[in-house]
């Protein structure tokens, strides 16, 4: 029947949060249609969908919209039984995917944000911040990869992947356009291999935005950040 | 040696969710009280990346964060269920939670701040007691879980309990009745509840530790 399970997804190029939602839907091979915003000029139907927070990523699924990457990425695992699970069934599993996952938001996300916006001082700082906090998160990853070696394909990408890689995932162009490195190799190998194997799947690197458009707006940040702080 | 254990502290609205969703489950626990100035070396082996309470102890495996335990105890107690059965339902109700965790901070901010800062508070706790005036309590249900209350009333108990405590410690008003007059009733409804009303901190007890603590805090800076 026409207009059954009709998904699409709200979002812009440049937010990670968008990629994570877009990253689940292709992961689970759910088609569906993309509508890129103008954040400068938000859509009617985007301040309708999400009148709480006017922000994407909003995915409206048969008419109904919802919003929050978390909660959709949950949706999608819930209402999609197609592989792969994006979350352990058992429920203790399912807790610790869920602490990493919210350590990875509320740590890693607004450290790697101080450390784009700032320079001089403020961004050393930022940086030694990140470098700990990533080592925290290597030391919980090696529950998830007792081997060392993370095999990483469609069938077996979950949330956590998910997360670091729409985080992480272009940290070697991060670090060239910022001039700094915020991940060391030989602190934190596992997280290392980890994103490798994620970057290498077709479907993460077809999904990546255009290398001239990160590098633009990475500059952009950056270029703000120095002004400001030169002030 | 009892199944489960919850480390806590007795004023922390976080760990009475956690206390509210085992009592309503029938689910017995011991409760180990913890002093966060002197943290115990259970809390620190429990949850050494935090070092928060609550923590779950289930047969000896430990769940931190409140959201991540009652959704843990949801699963694996699924009685009296704390989240609705329906997946769009339950990805809205994710989405209040989510709310109620993020923006809840800014009601304890209020006594722990003076000057600008408080300031700054305020106008936080206002945006989000207008929210969810505006946007969370429509359609006329007597709670955000229908007839019952779910996870997500529990995640604003701080807006129906708390909250009114810290205006007095930290002597501004932001909820006010005639302004709010949803959440008024929802409120009311909420501390009828026989598991919310018997189980929630000695008012008085509270008011008297937050007052000190505010003098405290603005005396260090």
């Amino acid at each position: 029947m026409e207009g059954e399970n009709k998904v699409i997804l709200h979002g812009t190029w440049s937010s990670p949060y968008a990629k994570r939602v877009e990253l689940a839907l292709k992961l689970k091979g759910i088609p569906f249609l993309y509508v890129e915003e103008d954040l400068k000029n938000k859509s009617l139907l985007l301040l309708n969908y999400n009148p709480v927070h006017k922000k994407v990523p909003v995915l409206v699924h048969n008419g109904k919209p919802l919003a929050e990457s978390l909660c959709i990425i949950e949706y999608i695992d819930e209402t999609c039984n197609n592989s792969p699970q994006l979350l352990p069934k058992d429920p203790y599993e399912r807790a610790q995917v869920r602490f990493w996952t919210i350590f990875i938001q509320q740590k890693l996300y607004e450290t790697m944000l101080t450390v784009m916006k700032s320079a001089g001082e403020a961004q050393e700082k930022a940086i030694k911040e990140l470098l700990e906090k990533l080592q925290v998160l290597e030391e919980g990853m090696k529950g998830f990869f007792p081997d060392g070696s993370p095999v990483i394909s469609n069938q077996n990408m979950g949330i956590l992947e998910i997360m670091i890689c729409s985080l992480l995932g272009p940290y070697k162009l991060q670090e060239e356009v910022l001039g700094v490195k915020i991940i060391d190799p030989e602190k934190t190998p596992l997280l290392v291999s980890w994103l490798t194997a994620i970057n290498e799947l077709p479907l993460v690197k077809e999904s990546a935005p255009p290398r001239d458009k990160t590098v633009a707006l990475l500059k952009f940040v950056t270029e703000n950040a120095l002004k400001s702080s030169s002030a | 040696m009892a199944v489960v254990k919850l480390l806590g502290a007795w004023t922390s609205p976080y760990v009475y969710r956690v206390i509210w969703a085992l009592k309503l489950k029938g689910i017995p626990y011991e409760y180990i009280e913890e002093d966060l100035s002197n943290k115990s070396p259970l809390l620190l082996q429990y949850n050494p990346i935090h070092k928060k309470i609550p923590v779950l102890v289930h047969d000896g495996k430990p769940i931190c964060e409140s959201t991540i335990i009652l959704q843990y105890i949801d699963e694996i107690w699924p009685q009296n269920s704390l989240l609705p059965t329906d997946p769009y339902d339950r990805a809205v109700a994710r989405f209040w939670i989510k709310f109620a965790d993020d923006k809840s901070p800014s009601i304890s901010k209020l006594y722990r701040t003076g000057g600008e800062e408080q300031e700054k508070a305020v106008k936080e706790c206002l945006e989000m007691l207008e929210t969810i005036e505006e946007h969370g309590l429509i359609g006329g249900k007597k709670f955000f879980g229908g007839d019952k209350i779910n996870m997500v009333d529990m995640a604003f108990s701080s807006v129906a309990h708390w909250l009114e405590v810290i205006q007095e410690v930290a002597g501004v008003k932001v909820f006010e009745a005639q302004k709010f007059p949803r959440l008024n009733t929802w409120i009311q409804n909420f501390k009828q509840v026989p598991i919310i009303k018997e189980n929630l901190p000695d008012r008085d007890k509270m008011l008297a530790l937050l007052k000190h603590r505010r003098k405290m805090l603005l005396a260090s800076k």
